[in-house]
């Protein structure tokens, strides 16, 4: 996968640029609005992570507005130091797929990264999401596995569904409290640990293998174990 | 109207002696007596105010001239033209015989003598009439004229209009009008007096105008200047008599609290960044000079520094709220304000919590309503609700009994006043079963880093309750702290006065 990393502050960027090497993505980097732009514009990126204050006379709302203006619409996550909640919408406003605060865990970054990715290339409407012996009908609503029909709430069922679509992939908290139930602040309790572990009593404890695995200082992951 | 400001005028001095003077009191309100007169708003009002008043008296008295002094003037002319018609016709019908006896009749039937008649022959021979001879320096060419008279050794003015009869007679026909041009004269004076007594009083009206406007704007402008030197406890008079100047100045006091609040809330937090935040700081700081200094193999040094990551992470979380709460005071979260229904909101947070509860052996209660229309910001609300939750959660003993209850006084379902639907006041309660919060602790516990004896053994950054008053008084409403006994009751009140900072004028 190719990101395109624009982000001025040589210690978060050379960070961010480490660790998405370590997980096998190939990075470019800039540190100016201007040949962030240019790159973004000119080459083929998977995503882009993008700082909101930029040198360079271009900043990175500019940056992603003109972007959009050109009928570009690779994913975009906004990686900024302004946290106020119309900072947020004003980022998301300009286009932006997903927006987080310095300071940031990478174990989040890279989550976040990856999970816009997968969006940008599951565009198509789907009815149906199989992840091994497990599968979810989206029209009657209805989850089975191993051909045996699994009861869950509502919010449950969003729960699963979210984590089948991310598959592979690890999901955080954060994105769980966003994602399943649009919560954009931070419960003190752990109530998104509750409601995992309740859907895996329902998914994974009648079943010899289990799906949904707990990734140490991440989140959780859906997906097939390997043998 | 005034000269073009600065156009006519000095440019103001740079600076008012005052400021340069070494004494300590305070300033005084700033006066523009600095650049000329006509800068001061004060004297401009008086100005507009005399020059108002002088052209409505000159309109007034232009208009009693011209419906007086000339409405007897054309008074006279009709009279004048209507006889000479009268004289005329008889001429015609009867002849000169006729002429004479008419003439000699209205001259003797003429009451107040101010008739004037004088009938000629072809070379100027009287023939009847009470002038004693042509007039010589009549000329023929004009019909109406002002005409000098003398009648019994007594000079007059008279009003004559001359005509020539068929048969080469002339013709005069007239009016005294000595008295009606002392009249005249009479109320051209009588103007000229009401003129000075117009002046007068105008500038009596302009200087009581100024006075007026100065001693209003002054106290504003006392308070203004006593408050941006640095006393944020002056606030404006208000007179009580509701007019406009007391809404502004109740306007203005109004923002002076808020001003006061914002400065308290600033202190407040860099009191709380010097003390509340060092400990956690300090905290991750020897942990990592303790791990760099005295780890003995990898695993002790990652261990280290995971836990001081962790404290780093606190560290975020209380400034991440401390500016979330910043956020909402300042009041700019109220443009995103919109009709939302809190039932299903309030559902969900339920069961996001319930979960919760029921893993740790509580049980979680909800008493609302099937809708609860307010007006307001969802994300604000949303996290109050959930800090009153996390924290019955926290304080709650195992088989405790958390209730959420929500109620609407106002009365059930969307209420139409006016335009747009706006929510009713709407009460939102949590109520547990915890160790509650002491009577004498209650009034600090929304203050920011406020932590009881009973939560200082719990994690925490003493900012949740500080967070749902805050979003309580953004919503026009308030936080109220009840003893559930035992446990905590904790009302929060939304809406009601939405719009708090608006005054109508």
């Amino acid at each position: 996968m190719r990101v395109l990393v624009v982000e001025d502050d040589k210690d978060v960027a050379g960070f961010v640029v480490k660790g998405l090497r370590e997980a096998g993505h190939v990075v470019e980097h800039t540190g100016n609005g201007r040949d962030g732009l240019f790159m973004a514009a000119s080459e083929n990126f998977d995503a882009i992570v993008l700082d909101r204050m930029l040198p360079g006379g271009v900043d990175g709302l500019k940056l992603l507005e003109t972007l959009r203006a050109q009928n570009n619409h690779t994913p975009v996550l906004f990686l900024s130091a302004m946290a106020q909640v119309d900072d947020r919408v004003r980022g998301l406003k300009a286009g932006g797929d997903d927006y987080m605060t310095k300071p940031f865990a990478f174990a989040e970054l890279l989550a976040r990264v990856e999970a816009l990715t997968r969006r940008g290339k599951t565009d198509a409407p789907t009815t149906r999401l199989v992840v091994a012996d497990l599968e979810m009908d989206l029209l009657s609503r209805s989850v089975r596995r191993a051909a045996q029909k699994i009861d869950l709430q509502p919010r449950e069922f969003r729960l699963l569904e979210f984590l089948m679509r991310h598959a592979g992939q690890v999901v955080t908290r954060t994105m769980l409290l966003e994602g399943v139930w649009d919560y954009h602040f931070d419960p003190q309790t752990n109530v998104i640990d509750v409601h995992v572990s309740r859907l895996r009593q329902k998914v994974d404890k009648p079943f010899p293998t289990p799906l949904i695995h707990t990734i140490r200082n991440a989140g959780y992951m859906l997906r097939v174990e390997e043998p | 109207m005034t000269a073009p400001e600065g156009a006519a005028l000095p440019p103001a001095l740079p600076a008012a002696p005052s400021a340069a003077s070494p004494t300590a009191s305070p300033p005084l309100a700033r006066s523009p007596a600095h650049g000329g007169l006509l800068r001061s708003a004060s004297v401009r009002f008086g100005v507009i105010y005399a020059v108002l008043f002088g052209v409505s008296a000159i309109s007034l008295a232009a208009f009693l001239w011209w419906s007086t002094a000339g409405l007897l003037e054309r008074q006279v002319e009709d009279l004048i033209t209507a006889d000479s018609a009268g004289l005329a016709e008889r001429y015609d019908e009867g002849g000169p015989q006729a002429l004479l006896d008419t003439i000699a009749e209205r001259v003797a039937g003429n009451v107040d003598d101010d008739s004037l008649y004088l009938l000629v022959d072809p070379s100027y021979h009287r023939l009847a009439g009470n002038l004693e001879y042509w007039p010589h320096n009549l000329t023929l060419d004009e019909e109406w004229r002002d005409l000098p008279i003398e009648r019994a050794g007594i000079a007059s003015l008279a009003r004559v209009h001359y005509f020539e009869l068929a048969g080469g007679l002339h013709i005069l026909v007239g009016r005294d009008i000595q008295n009606r041009s002392s009249m005249r004269e009479l109320l051209a004076d009588g103007m000229l007096w009401a003129a000075a007594i117009a002046l007068a009083l105008g500038s009596i009206g302009a200087w009581a105008v100024r006075g007026l406007f100065r001693s209003t704007i002054a106290d504003v402008s006392a308070t203004a200047a006593a408050v941006s030197s640095g006393d944020l406890s002056r606030r404006v008079r208000v007179a009580g008599s509701e007019d406009e100047f007391d809404l502004l100045a109740i306007s203005i006091n109004d923002m002076l609290d808020r001003i006061g609040r914002l400065m308290e809330g600033v202190k407040q937090v860099s009191n709380a960044i010097a003390h509340d935040l060092r400990t956690p700081i300090a905290r991750a700081r020897t942990r990592l000079e303790d791990v760099a200094r005295h780890a003995g193999s990898e695993a002790e040094l990652r261990f280290g520094i995971d836990r001081a990551m962790g404290d780093l992470d606190g560290v975020v979380a209380v400034f991440q709220a401390l500016l979330r709460i910043a956020e909402i005071e300042a009041g700019a979260r109220r443009s995103a304000f919109v009709p939302l229904d809190l039932a299903p909101l309030l559902m969900d947070l339920a069961e996001l919590y319930e979960a919760v509860a029921d893993e740790r052996g509580m049980t979680l209660e909800t008493d609302i309503p099937e809708s609860l229309p307010a007006f307001g910001d969802r994300e604000m609300i949303q996290q109050a609700v959930a800090n009153l939750l996390d924290n019955a959660l926290k304080f709650s003993p195992k088989g405790g009994r958390i209730r959420l209850r929500a109620i609407s006084p106002g009365g059930q379902g969307p209420r139409e006043t006016g335009a747009e639907t706006r929510g009713d006041v709407v009460q939102i309660e949590v109520i547990d079963e915890g160790p509650g919060i002491p009577e004498a602790d209650r009034a600090h516990a929304t203050d920011r880093f406020f932590r009881g004896e009973q939560a200082r053994s719990t994690p925490g950054s003493g900012l949740g309750l500080s967070l749902v008053l805050a979003v309580g008084q953004l919503h026009g409403g308030s936080v109220a702290l009840l003893d559930a006994a035992p446990g905590l009751h904790v009302v929060l009140s939304l809406g009601g006065a939405p719009d708090q900072g608006a005054t109508a004028l």
